[in-house]
Parts: structure tokens; C-alpha cells; sequence
């Protein structure tokens, strides 16, 4: 069985310009381009957030789409739920807008959309082959890939690392 | 096949579309491929929200309403838009004037004879213009007369008692109240600059409304840096009449030195021009059989309107001429210079050859132009041409076997001088007739360049076909003619494809009463683009022919695929002199709601201008239309 793609975030790329939030907000609207979307109501969203922490650090926050996912558990209407591809979604027709989901999520990435009161998340851009945030991330903090191939480029980069240190 | 496809998603120029594919063969990166690296871009640029006006920014406003929603210092969307737009108009106001007042500071030295190599060439223009400033000419010599001219060209741009004079002498006297009442008439070219400077700093201006009045005001002062430039550079390099020339790369010669002239001031140029001759014997002595000037951009536009000087290409391809391998110099004035033209030369073995004091360019080489010795540093350009031909002799060219004929050279004065072949006592009249009998249902202005986000020349082209077949009289300027032009659109030969009945008409009666054997050309080039003051000096002398304001005609215009800030400024000039006024790409001011609505609604309740955004060209030629018809109705045609 082939392996589904995550997104990976690599920090130290991170120049916090804020592309992803205004890419994904404008996928998520109804026409799928800027100019329509900032005067679309309800408001499209953005699902991936750009955090700061003092002094300098800027950390992309996207849901991981964790395997043994809390707001799954915890959805009380049953409107969370995993696809064949691993993505969790939210069914808006399902949703209450209680913010059990809200109030689990270890990550803080399920919003509350106050013109239609129910939750949003990260759908993984159904329509895309590529998530809209990796695309336009100028500097590729944002990565869209399988766990192994992630992790094999991490180690292929530590490895060098670990040789460069044994030479010295 | 999908190269083909790629290739026509650039550029609709058969030529380009050629050098593009050789770029991509050869691994050369032109702007496409840096724009395709850049995408995709900005959505806070993109919409106007972002602001670097302080060391506390960058800041940037959500464009979708959320928070942030105001800078640090607590500027909103709207403020931040507004400013950000003024200081476009700004910039380009500087440009503009900054092109005048060279051609007014070469004028003093001529008048002064420290310019010995500038002469009078229309001294009618001289005298017309002084008359125009309230400068006596009765008795006086011309050099006298022109030491005042450019005295007070240069007096306009700072803040005195007196508004500026070539604003306020050049639109009708029903303008002149309109502007005063906005308070938005401008006391000093320089000053209006400098003023937006200072309202857009950190903590000054905060009131959109007062931001873009400020910007009208500025716009203004554009209009009279552009009207001034083309002022001077007529009376010093002679007021265009129609000339026949060509356009597109099969203009540069395999077996001649080629050098192209690119940027905007004719002060350099015309010198080039002037002196080629001379040294005609020195490139044939180098294995030539000549000399080949051709042009590039507005300095392209200037040499073909006074001296047929033939116009290579335009705006985003000005790297492709190169790409042929046989231009052996690319010499270079100010604006709309990519600085990537010296990594392509460096592939293609041109020179680029800067001459200007504020526009010099890592890697190019620079010979300072100086009006004092302008013949001399001519020829030293020239000879540098030279002596990369004799690298180059001998070596294959991929010199695009294509070129349209034109015919260029309307100035408002030969304009008249050819109506008044039809009617010598009142030579407007023939005009103004066919404007009311409908042969001619309104005017459009294209200027402006051409943007690397639209296919090239599409947006022109595909709206001027539509608007001449709806017999509405089209005239351009800058790289807006420069597009047309390379599409037929300025040969007599193709009226009768491309315009219909009632504008065929008029141009046919025109054109044989000059003894033209056929019409005149489909589109009117009117020049460079401080020549987008012809445009208003054309619907000004129709407007005070009518005893009505600007803002009544049916004359609109359009950039359609604007790049430069200077294209923001003189739209916003047509807007101030009442035109409707299209932009073909996205102004960044989306990000304010407000600033938007006032730019293409609110803004026609102050000067009856007001700006069309639309990146569709058949919807926006559709829009010129409805606005051309709703102003004949305005004037109960």
C-alpha cells in the first residue's frame, strides 16, 4: 500500500511572510482566487497559522492529521472523521459547534467560523495534488511528502553531519 | 506542442515568441522564468496591505477583514492602501518630471550656449508654448525666448505664488475650477512629490479621503511634467509629422553595427541619431555596411516619431533583442531598464552601455553623458558599437524574419495641419462632425506597458480589434503603441480588416485629402509616454471647440497592461482630467474595500474620472464602450 503524504514543517526556513495563511484561505473559498475571495461572505479561512515565539521564532502551525486523533474521539456528533487517504475531516452538515474538538486538539489548529458556526479545519486541499500552503511557501518551510521519505532526507543530512564530525 | 503553447501564453509577438524558445534552449532566464520563480506572490503586496513606512513594520493587514486589522501605529486598510498608492503616483511623478526637467536644464544650457550642440528645431512650438506661459515673443530672438521657456519650466517645479504653469495653462477653464475647488491644484511639480513623501510618513496623513486628494494633486503634477517634456523636446528635437517606419526585430541588419536605444529621454538619443553619419565610414571600415539604429521602448517611440528611427521591440520583451545575437550595443537613458539586460548581454555578447548619472547598472558600461559635449560622448557610444561588431562579424545571427510597416508622427499640430486639409478655416470641425454623425463613436487612449502577468500585447490587442470595429478612433502611446504597432495595427493596409464602416470613413477622407492615396494608419501613434499629454491636448482643444469640460467627451482610456508606477500617475492624471480610465492588471488597493469603491465610483462625483479595473479584455472593451455611449448620451448624441 502505497504511503500517504503528510506536511512537514521545517522551522528554521520559516521566514513568517504569512503566504500560507492567505494560499489556503483563498483555496478555501468559493473563487479560488484573491480578488473574489477577500470580498466572499462567509469569510473564507485560513487553516494554517503562523505562530511567533520572542525573540525570533516563527513556527507554521498546520493539523497533523494525528493517527489516534483526539477530536476524533471527541466529537460528540460524530462529524470527525478519517478518509481512505488518513485525512481526518469535519463534516459541517454534522457539526453542533459545541468546541469539544477545539478543546482537545493538542495543536490549537481547528477553528470556530463565526458566520456559520461551526468548526473548520485542514482538508488537505481535496481539489489539489499539492496542499495549497506548501505551494506557495517561498521558501519551502513548508514540505509535502511520506513519513519516509521525510525522515530518510533527515537522516541522509544528519548522516553528513555525523561523518563531517568524525573527520573533524 | 506544449512548448508552442507556452511560448504563446508569454507573448503574442511571433518574434518574441521565437527568441523565447531559443532562451529556453539555450538555459537563458528571462523574466518569464523569474516570474514563474516568483509565483505565487504576495497576497499583502498584492492587495496593498502591507506597509514599510517605519523601522516598526513590516506590517501587514489581513486582507480578509480579520486581525490584524490596523498597523502597529494603527494605520487601517484603508490609510495603508491610500498610502501606499500615493506614493506610487509620487514615483511616478518624479519620473516623468525628472525626464522634463533634463530636456528644461539641456534648454538653459542651449539658451545660454553652453549646449552648443542643441539647436531650435520648431521655433512655431517656442513660441506657441511662451505665448501659452504668458512669455512675450514680439520682436525677440529665439534663443531669448527659450532661456525664458526653460526658465520657467524649471521655476514650475518649486513652490512659488503661481501654480504650476503647465498644469494650469493646458486643460479647459472649466478644469482649472473643478481642480480648485478639489484643492487639487498643484503649486510646485517638485513640491507635490515631496509633499507626499511627508504626508505618507510614519504619523502624518491618516484620512484615506485626504491621502487620495493628495494623490489627484500629484497626478496633476505628473500631466505637467509629461505636457513639459513633450513640450521641450518638440521645440528642441521638432514637433512630429507623419513618417513612415517599421517596427519588430527583422529591423536589426546581420551585416550592419545595431544599436538599440532604450529608456526615455531624447536628449541622448537624438544625439546618436544626429551624429550616426559621421561615423558610417568608421563602421564600414570595421567589415560593416553601416550603422543600424533601432529603438526600444520610449526612446524607440521618440526616434520613430521625429525621425522614422525603426522600433525593435517593447517593455517586457527587451531582453529578446538581444537574444538575436546581433545587437552590439544596448544603450540606455532612465526607466524601464531591467537590470537583467546585462546578464542576457553577457550570454549574447551585446554591450550595454549606461549613460546616465542615476541609472547605472553593476556589470554594464558607463559613459556619462553630458549635454556640454553631447556629440562627442555620442560618438564615444557609438564606437563602442563599433568595435563589439567587429567581435561579432562574420558570426550567425537568429535575427526573426518579421516587421510591420507604420506610420507614425501624430502630434496634435499635424493632426490639425492634416484635418485642415479637409477644412483649412476650422480644421476641428471635420472632427468634431464625425464625433456627432457617429462615424467616430469616442476616442480611446492606450498607453502603458506591457505586464508579464498577461500574455504580451493580448489585452491591447484583443480590445483595440473590438473597439475599432465599434468605430471608436483609437490613438496610443508608449509601450501600448509599441504593442499595437508590432501587430499591424499601425499600417494603412489594414483599415479595412480591423475598423468599422464610419471610422473607415473618416480615416479614408482624411488620408486622401493629404494625398495619402488611402487612409491613415487603423491606430494613431502619438509618441512616448510623457506624449500621453498630446492625448490630453487633443481632448482639450475638442473640449474648448464644444464650449464643454474634458469630463463630458467621449473619450476614454485604458493601460492595459501597466507595470510602472509612472502608468499609475497618469491614470490618475486621466481621472483627474475627467476620462474613464481602465487598468488592464490589479491596482494593489483591493485590500481596502473603501479606497476601491472611491477610486472607480465615488472619485466621478469630483472630476467625472473615474478608474475601471478589469483583467478581462473583452469585458473591459465592453466597459469602454458603455462609457463612450454614455457620454454621447451626456451630450445628447
Amino acid at each position: 500500500m502505497s504511503q500517504p503524504k503528510e506536511i512537514f514543517v521545517v522551522m528554521s526556513r520559516c521566514t513568517a511572510c504569512k503566504s500560507c495563511e492567505i494560499a489556503c484561505a483563498v483555496e478555501h473559498s468559493k473563487s479560488k482566487n484573491l480578488y473574489g475571495a477577500i470580498s466572499e461572505r462567509p469569510v473564507p479561512k485560513s487553516r494554517v497559522y503562523v505562530e511567533w515565539v520572542s525573540p525570533d521564532g516563527k513556527v507554521p502551525i498546520v493539523c497533523r492529521h494525528c493517527e489516534d486523533a483526539p477530536c476524533m474521539h471527541a466529537c460528540i456528533s460524530g462529524a470527525i472523521s478519517r478518509n481512505d487517504e488518513g485525512v481526518v475531516l469535519t463534516d459541517s452538515d454534522k457539526c453542533i459547534g459545541c468546541w469539544t474538538c477545539v478543546m482537545v486538539c493538542p495543536y490549537g489548529v481547528i477553528g470556530r467560523h463565526l458566520e456559520e458556526h461551526k468548526a473548520y479545519r485542514c482538508d488537505r486541499c481535496p481539489d489539489r495534488e499539492t496542499p495549497a500552503c506548501v505551494s506557495s511557501c517561498p521558501t519551502q518551510a513548508l514540505i509535502y511528502q511520506t513519513v519516509d521519505s521525510f525522515s530518510r532526507d533527515v537522516r541522509k543530512d544528519v548522516s553528513g553531519e555525523m561523518l563531517a564530525g568524525e573527520g573533524g | 506542442m506544449s512548448d508552442e503553447l507556452n511560448v504563446k501564453e508569454k507573448s503574442l509577438d511571433p518574434a518574441v515568441q521565437q527568441m523565447i524558445s531559443k532562451a529556453d534552449k539555450q538555459g537563458i532566464i528571462t523574466v518569464w522564468d523569474r516570474y514563474e520563480a516568483m509565483t505565487p506572490q504576495c497576497g499583502y503586496g498584492d492587495t496593498g496591505l502591507c506597509c514599510r513606512h517605519c523601522l516598526q513594520g513590516p506590517c501587514r493587514i489581513s486582507p480578509f477583514g480579520e486581525e490584524p486589522r490596523t498597523g502597529i501605529c494603527g494605520a487601517t486598510a484603508d490609510v495603508m492602501v491610500a498610502r501606499g498608492l500615493d506614493r506610487a503616483i509620487a514615483a511616478g511623478t518624479a519620473a516623468h518630471s525628472g525626464h522634463a526637467k533634463h530636456l528644461a536644464h539641456t534648454m538653459m544650457k542651449m539658451a545660454k550656449g553652453e549646449a552648443t550642440d542643441y539647436s531650435i528645431k520648431d521655433g512655431d512650438k517656442l513660441k506657441a508654448v511662451a505665448e501659452r506661459l504668458g512669455i512675450s515673443v514680439e520682436g525677440r530672438e529665439d534663443m531669448e525666448i527659450a532661456k525664458d521657456v526653460a526658465g520657467a519650466a524649471l521655476a514650475d517645479f518649486h513652490e512659488k505664488e503661481t501654480p504650476v504653469l503647465w498644469a494650469a495653462t493646458v486643460v479647459t477653464p472649466g478644469r482649472v475650477k473643478v481642480l480648485s475647488d478639489l484643492g487639487a491644484v498643484p503649486k510646485g511639480i517638485d513640491h507635490e512629490v515631496s509633499e507626499i513623501m511627508h504626508r505618507t510618513l510614519y504619523g502624518v496623513d491618516a484620512d484615506a479621503v485626504n491621502l487620495l486628494i493628495a494623490g489627484i494633486r500629484c497626478g496633476v503634477a505628473d500631466l505637467a511634467g509629461c505636457y513639459m517634456g513633450t513640450d521641450l523636446a518638440d521645440i528642441m528635437f521638432g514637433t512630429p509629422t507623419p513618417v513612415v517606419s517599421k517596427a519588430n526585430m527583422g529591423t536589426l541588419k546581420q551585416d550592419m553595427v545595431n544599436i538599440a536605444l532604450h529608456g526615455h529621454n531624447p536628449v541622448l538619443s537624438e544625439m546618436i541619431v544626429a551624429v550616426a553619419g559621421d561615423l558610417e565610414k568608421e563602421a564600414v571600415d570595421a567589415g560593416a555596411t553601416g550603422i543600424n539604429i533601432v529603438g526600444v521602448c520610449c526612446t524607440g517611440s521618440e526616434l520613430m516619431e521625429r525621425h522614422g528611427i525603426p522600433s525593435c521591440t517593447h517593455s517586457v520583451s527587451q531582453e529578446m533583442v538581444m537574444l538575436t545575437g546581433a545587437v552590439d550595443a544596448m544603450v540606455v537613458d532612465y526607466q524601464c531598464i531591467m537590470p537583467s539586460l546585462v546578464t542576457v548581454a553577457e550570454c549574447m555578447g551585446t554591450k550595454i552601455v549606461t549613460t546616465m548619472d542615476l541609472c547605472k547598472i553593476t556589470g554594464a558600461e558607463h559613459i556619462e553623458f553630458k549635454e556640454e559635449a553631447a556629440v562627442e560622448k555620442a560618438k564615444e557610444v557609438i564606437r563602442v558599437a563599433i568595435e563589439v561588431f567587429g567581435r561579432r562579424k562574420g558570426k550567425p545571427v537568429d535575427i526573426p524574419d518579421i516587421e510591420n510597416i507604420v506610420i507614425a508622427g501624430f502630434s496634435v499640430e499635424s493632426i490639425v495641419a492634416a484635418l485642415s486639409k479637409l477644412d483649412a478655416k476650422d480644421p476641428l470641425k471635420p472632427l468634431v462632425d464625425n464625433i456627432k454623425n457617429g462615424n467616430i463613436r469616442g476616442v480611446c487612449l492606450f498607453a502603458g506597458c506591457n505586464n508579464v502577468k498577461v500574455p504580451q500585447d493580448k489585452n491591447f490587442k484583443l480590445m483595440a480589434e473590438k473597439l475599432l470595429k465599434e468605430n471608436v478612433l483609437v490613438v496610443a502611446t508608449g509601450c501600448g503603441a509599441g504593442a499595437l504597432m508590432r501587430h499591424g495595427f499601425m499600417d494603412p493596409a489594414n483599415v479595412d480588416k480591423l475598423c468599422g464602416a464610419g471610422l473607415k470613413a473618416v480615416l479614408t477622407a482624411i488620408g486622401e485629402a493629404n494625398g495619402l492615396n488611402g487612409p491613415l494608419p487603423p491606430v494613431l501613434h502619438l509618441g512616448s509616454c510623457v506624449d500621453n499629454s498630446r492625448a490630453v491636448a487633443l481632448t482639450v482643444a475638442v473640449a474648448n471647440y464644444l464650449g464643454v469640460d474634458t469630463d463630458k467627451l467621449p473619450v476614454v482610456a485604458s493601460a492595459a497592461e501597466a507595470v510602472s508606477e509612472k502608468a499609475v500617475s497618469i491614470g490618475t492624471y486621466a481621472v483627474a482630467a475627467g476620462l474613464p480610465t481602465h487598468v488592464g492588471v490589479m491596482l494593489p488597493v483591493l485590500g481596502s474595500p473603501a479606497v476601491t469603491q472611491i477610486l472607480t465610483d465615488q472619485v466621478k462625483d469630483l472630476t467625472g474620472g473615474y478608474f475601471i479595473v478589469d483583467l478581462d479584455p473583452e469585458s473591459s472593451a465592453d466597459k469602454l464602450l458603455a462609457a463612450i455611449d454614455e457620454r454621447r448620451k451626456g451630450l445628447g448624441l
